[in-house]
């Protein structure tokens, strides 16, 4: 290989060593590593063994929180849940769908994993049930109603089942007794309140979960359906923030339990607890920390490149301390 | 019909000057020329490689066998299992910490490469592949997580969902897709990080180990045409 000559840069070239050369089997290196390094993973799993919480079910959710579970339901009924509102890929509501500077970045490859909650979390798991003739006539009902109607059975239900104050917190006054009865506030909701009754049920009874799951079919491998629906809760957040995983508690890298999680994503991590990623960027801080990282992760990738940035090693000396013994004999006196 | 002529099989690496120009002879020559053996496999380095830095690199490679046994072992009964048996738990405490383990080497072993500027001297394409494999490998751990069907998989699903959909990745890499992040951890990951890793120590190897900076007092040359041919 020839290469035209150039300035010697000393961040960028080095010069060819013509020293001394000692033995050194890197085999033996290699198998000594696999040896210490099997022991060490011996001693770390035998000591600390791995966090194993179960996954937690819409029939958990509904029997722990019930009324979480209503309210959260009719919201995906009348279209107002955190899902129902996304953007792609699951919807076209454009509302809460992040940017950078103009650009909607989700927009480019548009829906692709297409979701209706009111249909899908909600009328179809109930239209599969053997239900009894109470149901069907709600569903009837319901289906022959305008879309206006329906919207407005629904919003009188979501309005009246919970009150939230003005620092966000929610009181719930739809009530779930322990027969599971669903007990709402006097309003005009039409079939929506028999409707709801028996999506708690399903949910309660675990038919919810099935069918969830294979809406699709027998076979499936895919859980975005139940995840979106526990997900769009209180009390999923909730078991979520109890075990320090929130958000804002650095729960992007964390496990359950006291294990050292994915550690190695500490700076992506970091930038959702510093501003403005968490106060004026707030809105689209998921978009904004993603740049962020690709840019950082460029830079590194880059280094080799990049005049300054590729100095720091030489500025830092700690490349003095590596080849402490290569300077003794080669360092020249003043 | 005559008989093939009876020639002796390739002994070198030039092979039959007859056949210099076969598709297979010339590979054999390029794969030779610029992957000596005497360099894939030295059995003596320079003398300035001596300190326990160098081993960060071999302990990372280590780790990744370990992480590839323990996943296999995990992969001969299923995603379920480890929920079910004591000893697959274990298993899975061994894949666990010896992921750990990789990640911490690799940092270590970046991290002095980093002091040491090890992109000196024709290797930038070295530390590109370094990093792009550090990438991987969080790609490759993050759809790990994914795959443990508990609720630490819900949650991060649930979590990471905002971030990637955001980026509009949502679109083809749907992280609440369990068999698709499956397919990903075992198949689609392991095969793009054994490759970048080989491709990493390859290109480690062809170049040799980076020399050090220059001594206090030592001349270096005003041309560089030495130092950027190999």
């Amino acid at each position: 290989m020839s290469a035209k000559p150039r300035k010697f840069k000393v961040d960028r070239d080095a010069v060819p060593y013509k020293g001394r050369y000692a033995p050194y089997d890197l085999v033996k290196e290699g198998a000594i590593c696999l040896l210490v390094v099997g022991l060490l993973t011996i001693l770390l799993a035998s000591l600390f063994s791995s966090p194993d919480e179960h996954a937690l079910t819409i029939k958990d959710w509904a029997t722990a929180q019930p009324q979480d579970f209503v309210a959260t339901a009719a919201t995906e009924l009348n279209g107002t849940s955190f899902v129902a509102t996304y953007g792609p890929p699951y919807n076209n509501v454009q509302d809460n769908v992040q940017k950078v500077g103009p650009f909607k970045l989700p927009n480019i490859l548009g829906v692709t994993i297409p979701i209706d909650t009111a249909k899908d979390f909600v009328l179809l798991p109930l239209a599969s049930q053997p239900g009894p003739v109470a149901l069907d006539t709600a569903l009837a009902t319901y289906k022959s109603a305008s879309p206006a109607q329906q919207q407005k059975w629904a919003d009188n239900y979501v309005a009246n089942a919970t009150t939230t104050d003005a620092s966000g917190n929610i009181t719930y006054n739809v009530r779930v007794l322990s027969d599971g009865t669903v007990v709402m506030p006097a309003g005009n909701y039409g079939p929506v309140s028999t409707i709801m009754q028996y999506e708690t049920q399903i949910a309660r009874s675990g038919a919810l979960d099935q069918a969830l799951i294979t809406g699709d079919g027998f076979y499936t491998t895919n859980y975005t359906k139940p995840s979106l629906f526990l997900a769009d809760g209180q009390w999923f957040a909730g078991v979520g923030a109890s075990e320090n995983l929130g958000g804002d508690q650095w729960g992007m890298m964390n496990e359950t339990g006291s294990y050292p999680g994915q550690a190695w994503l500490w700076l992506y991590t970091m930038f959702y607890q510093v501003p403005p990623y968490n106060t004026s960027w707030g809105a689209n801080a998921d978009v904004l920390v993603w740049v962020t990282m690709l840019v950082l992760t460029a830079i590194l990738a880059l280094v080799p490149f990049i005049p300054g940035l590729r100095s720091i090693p030489r500025w830092l000396r700690i490349y003095r301390l590596i080849w402490r013994v290569h300077y003794k004999e080669h360092d020249v006196a003043a | 019909m005559t008989e093939p002529e009876m020639v002796e099989p390739v002994t070198t690496t030039a092979g039959h000057p007859e056949d210099a120009t076969m598709w297979t002879a010339r590979i054999r020559r390029r794969v030779v020329e610029a992957l000596p053996p005497d360099r894939m496999l030295p059995d003596r380095q320079p003398a300035y490689v001596a300190s326990w830095i160098y081993v960060f690199g071999m302990v990372t490679i280590t780790a990744m066998i370990v992480v590839i046994l323990t996943g296999c072992i995990l992969a001969l009964k299923g995603p379920q299992w480890w929920h079910e048996s004591g000893f697959g738990h274990y298993i899975n405490s061994l894949h666990l910490w010896s992921v750990e383990i990789f990640f911490f080497a690799m940092v270590v072993h970046l991290w002095g490469k980093f002091f040491m500027a090890a992109w000196r001297g024709n290797r930038s394409l070295t530390w590109i592949t370094g990093v792009v494999t550090f990438l991987a490998s969080i790609v490759t751990a993050f759809t790990g997580y994914l795959s443990q069907t508990n609720f630490d998989s819900q949650w991060i699903s649930t979590q990471a969902k905002d971030g990637i959909n955001s980026t509009g990745g949502g679109a083809f890499f749907n992280v609440l897709n369990f068999g698709q992040m499956l397919m990903w951890h075992i198949a689609l990951m392991p095969v793009a990080l054994i490759a970048l890793v080989g491709l990493h120590v390859l290109m480690v190897r062809r170049r040799g180990v980076v020399p050090p900076l220059p001594a206090k007092g030592e001349k270096v040359p005003e041309m560089t045409s030495e130092a950027v041919a190999s």
